[in-house]
């Protein structure tokens, strides 16, 4: 009886060390139900995701929208247009659609955004074209952001 | 009665559950390699390799990038060869790199690629590599892993015992493997003896920005100075080089310059000749030779020609050369990790000898000649040996070292590693190679601090290792783990061209400083197109240049009009990406060049000649998104003397608009 159980315990040992593998011995779990996307209704109310998560306003500054036009032009012009959509959408009046936190993590963290923020989601089922990543800084983003506060819509 | 039924059943159940163990350890006969091999290089898919492995391409001309232990390659970086992947010897940007004194040249033979060091110890900044050819000296930047560098070497003629680095760098050497008249003249081959010189070439390295300058140049005898390795730690300051035939012959090499007992390796004191040269001695020289450098804020090469060099003969700096006898015509040339040993492979000596800097430097103190050559001391044999391993294989050409007392020696005639002890000069191991080996490369085995972790043989043969591909088989190496006793074989893989000489360095020294992308404003390149309102076509005569961004996923502009059959258009085009790995490739129909392949923030140009009117597409060649089949243009050709104006649009607008 007891050699028994040593055959058993060996045998045991053995078989578990074969591949290795201890997390294949996990119970597999039922799948859970499918996540519910939460889309947010209010996209003034969406911050989106990545590294800005408050930002507070004040007056517009001229001078730092006036060199964030000069960065929006060398970075982000060959897909963006103010007036018009072109590779992505059209950009006057963006403000008012969206928090000044998504604008900024939009553009510092795209493909988060596309791949997990709804809204973001939505942009590129329309569009095709994922935002690409231009590697601005916090700083040039913001002086865009400046920016985007002087175009309204038409 | 029971407890043998017992017995039994415990043995079986065992022997059941051993048997059903899929790829157990029990290896009876997969290969020569056990499974533990196989462990030993696997790098789990999104692993990163431990080494990189600098591979000369040999004939090919360039330097492959691998990955140690897996083998895997990751690029092929051109140097002496255009190559049409990269635009390289194509675009007008690296047309510059390839220019001699004999014009542009689209290919050469590389050999030595030997890695910067500080303090004796590898810093990851630059690769060296020589053409052997036409003879040049390559730097490449591993910031970028791209060729920034060539300076052509005058004077000399088969660059093969190059590009050695001391060790901080000061020097990158390039010596001449066939002696030549200098200066060159029209002159009888059979008036060789006396009269042919062998040119050692000291370039100096700037410690900051690595720029190449050539020092000076030492005119020795006419012999065939094969290899050489610098000094290091106790030798530092001191070069080495092999030679052979020292008989001078000029033909049927393979008999008359097998004829004496030893040649010699070349000591040379550089510091003693750079003081030398630093106080005005040595001679300046007209010559031509270019000077090619490649500027990563401009994006683009310039070739200069110089005309003039310094020369320094021996009989200028008495006590700077000296000869070491050592026998059988000497290929490989390799110093220890502490300085003091200085190994030479005669080919075709029945003993590897291991000659002492310590008793070197006593000789020479003490005057132990046994005569001289051209005026050059021979030190005595004896008094410079320091032991010699004895019947250690057939053919010995290499040596290196893995910091632990251990040298690994290739044996090319009998296709082994051989592995010694430095000191006691006695065989510890020998593992034979599939086949006929050359060099061998341990990461840092060329310098104070090698990595002595595996052991990369690189093969001259390769006959029946892989699928056959007709006459011509891929070339291949070896690895070997060397860190035991006994050496194991890991892994057999292919490279490309001939890898004569490799150079490894662990990773972490130099990934985190891959570049990611070229930033847009520090471009200054003459043609770049910093946002896609500043893109335009101009026409001058019958040279039109268009000034084009590509971002994912369109050309900008797209669509060019005004083009005449007789232009000479060029394409100066700037990828606006600021992201890792989205670069985008360009061609044009007919146009007889290869394909630019643009990184993020870089501008290249290439040249299209149109002969026939008509509406021709151009198109981006590198897969960039989901929509890279919609990146693509047109350009209209009239007619020569047509009326039609030069435009350029994109979606219907000029390009230039809002």
């Amino acid at each position: 009886m007891k050699l028994k159980v040593l055959v058993l315990a060996i045998a045991v040992a053995i078989m578990s060390s074969c591949g290795g593998d201890e997390k294949k011995k996990d119970k597999v779990e039922a799948p859970k139900e499918a996540e519910k996307e939460v889309v947010e209704l209010d996209p003034m109310k969406d911050k989106g995701i990545g590294p800005i998560s408050s930002i507070t306003l004040g007056e517009i500054d001229e001078a730092m929208a006036a060199e964030g036009k000069e960065v929006f032009k060398a970075k982000c012009s060959a897909c963006h247009k103010m007036s018009k959509r072109f590779v992505g959408p059209g950009l006057a009046g963006v403000t008012e659609r969206r928090t000044p936190e998504w604008i900024m993590n939009m553009i510092l963290n795209p493909e988060e955004m596309v791949e997990k923020n709804p809204a973001a989601k939505q942009l590129l089922a329309e569009y095709l074209s994922p935002m690409a990543n231009q590697s601005l800084t916090e700083k040039e983003a913001r002086l865009i952001l400046e920016y985007f506060r002087t175009v309204k819509a038409e | 009665m029971k407890t043998i039924f017992k017995s039994l059943f415990a043995i079986t159940v065992l022997s059941l559950v051993f048997s059903s163990c899929g790829n157990g350890g029990s290896d009876k006969k997969s290969g020569a390699l056990s499974s533990s091999a196989a462990e030993k290089v696997y790098v789990a898919p999104g692993e990163h390799d431990e080494f990189y492995a600098f591979v000369s391409g040999g004939f090919s001309g360039q330097l492959a990038v691998y990955g140690l232990p897996s083998g895997r390659l990751f690029k092929v970086i051109p140097v002496f060869s255009v190559d049409a992947e990269k635009a390289y010897g194509f675009n007008e940007e690296t047309k510059p790199m390839l220019n001699t004194s004999h014009g542009f040249i689209p290919w050469d033979d590389s050999h030595h690629p030997d890695i910067s060091q500080t303090a004796g110890e590898l810093d990851g900044r630059w690769v060296f590599i020589n053409g052997n050819n036409t003879p040049r000296i390559a730097k490449i930047d591993l910031t970028t892993f791209e060729t920034t560098e060539i300076i052509e070497i005058p004077n000399s003629a088969g660059n093969h015992s190059s590009s050695f680095v001391t060790e901080n760098t000061e020097y990158v050497v390039a010596g001449t493997r066939f002696s030549v008249p200098y200066p060159q003249k029209d002159m009888p081959i059979a008036e060789y003896k006396g009269n042919f010189k062998g040119a050692l070439t000291f370039i100096s390295v700037d410690p900051e920005d690595g720029g190449m300058d050539i020092k000076f140049q030492i005119m020795m005898p006419g012999f065939n100075y094969d290899l050489s390795h610098p000094g290091r730690g106790k030798s530092h300051g001191w070069f080495f080089f092999t030679t052979y035939n020292t008989e001078e012959a000029n033909s049927l090499l393979e008999v008359n310059a097998s004829q004496n007992d030893k040649d010699f390796i070349a000591a040379i004191n550089w510091k003693k000749i750079e003081e030398y040269v630093n106080n005005g001695g040595g001679t300046k020289a007209p010559t031509n030779y270019a000077h090619n450098v490649y500027d990563e804020h401009t994006h683009t090469a310039t070739s200069t020609m110089k005309d003039e060099i310094l020369i320094v003969n021996p009989s200028d700096v008495p006590g700077a050369i000296y000869f070491l006898p050592t026998p059988k015509s000497p290929h490989g040339c390799d110093v220890d990790p502490s300085g003091e040993y200085i190994i030479g492979s005669g080919k075709l000596a029945a003993e590897l000898t291991a000659h002492s800097f310590t008793k070197m430097l006593a000789a020479i103190e003490g005057e132990k000649f046994d005569g001289e050559a051209y005026g050059i001391p021979i030190l005595q044999y004896e008094e410079i040996l320091a032991g010699a391993v004895k019947q250690p294989g057939l053919g010995p050409l290499h040596t290196e070292f893995d910091g632990k007392g251990n040298a690994y020696t290739t044996f090319f005639i009998s296709s082994e590693v051989v592995k010694w002890k430095l000191g006691t000069w006695e065989v510890i191991d020998r593992k034979p190679t599939y086949y006929s080996v050359g060099h061998l490369m341990i990461p840092g085995g060329n310098s104070r601090k090698p990595f002595g972790k595996y052991v990369l043989a690189m093969n001259k043969i390769t006959k029946d290792r892989y699928l056959p591909t007709g006459p011509e088989v891929t070339q291949s190496a070896q690895l070997y783990d060397i860190t035991g006793e006994k050496m194991e074989l890991l892994l057999d893989f292919p490279t490309i061209g001939e890898p004569h000489y490799a150079a490894g360095i662990p990773a972490d020294i130099i990934k985190a400083n891959s570049k990611k992308f070229f930033k847009l404003e520090e471009n200054k390149h003459k043609y770049v197109t910093k946002s896609e309102a500043d893109a335009k076509v101009v026409r001058d005569g019958n040279e039109v240049h268009i000034y084009m961004t590509m971002i994912r996923s369109h050309f900008a502009p797209d669509n060019i009009e005004g083009i005449q059959v007789g232009d000479e258009v060029f394409f100066h085009v700037t990828n606006l990406e600021q992201d890792y790995d989205v670069p985008h490739g360009i061609s044009m129909i007919g146009a007889q060049t290869s394909e630019l392949l643009i990184m993020p923030g870089q501008t290249e140009t290439f040249k299209w000649y149109p002969k026939n009117v008509g509406v021709w597409p151009f198109y981006c060649t590198d897969f960039c998104s989901a929509l890279h089949q919609e990146m693509q243009g047109y350009v209209r050709v009239s007619p020569k003397g047509s009326s039609v104006p030069i435009t350029f649009t994109l979606d219907g607008d000029a390009v230039d608009a809002e």
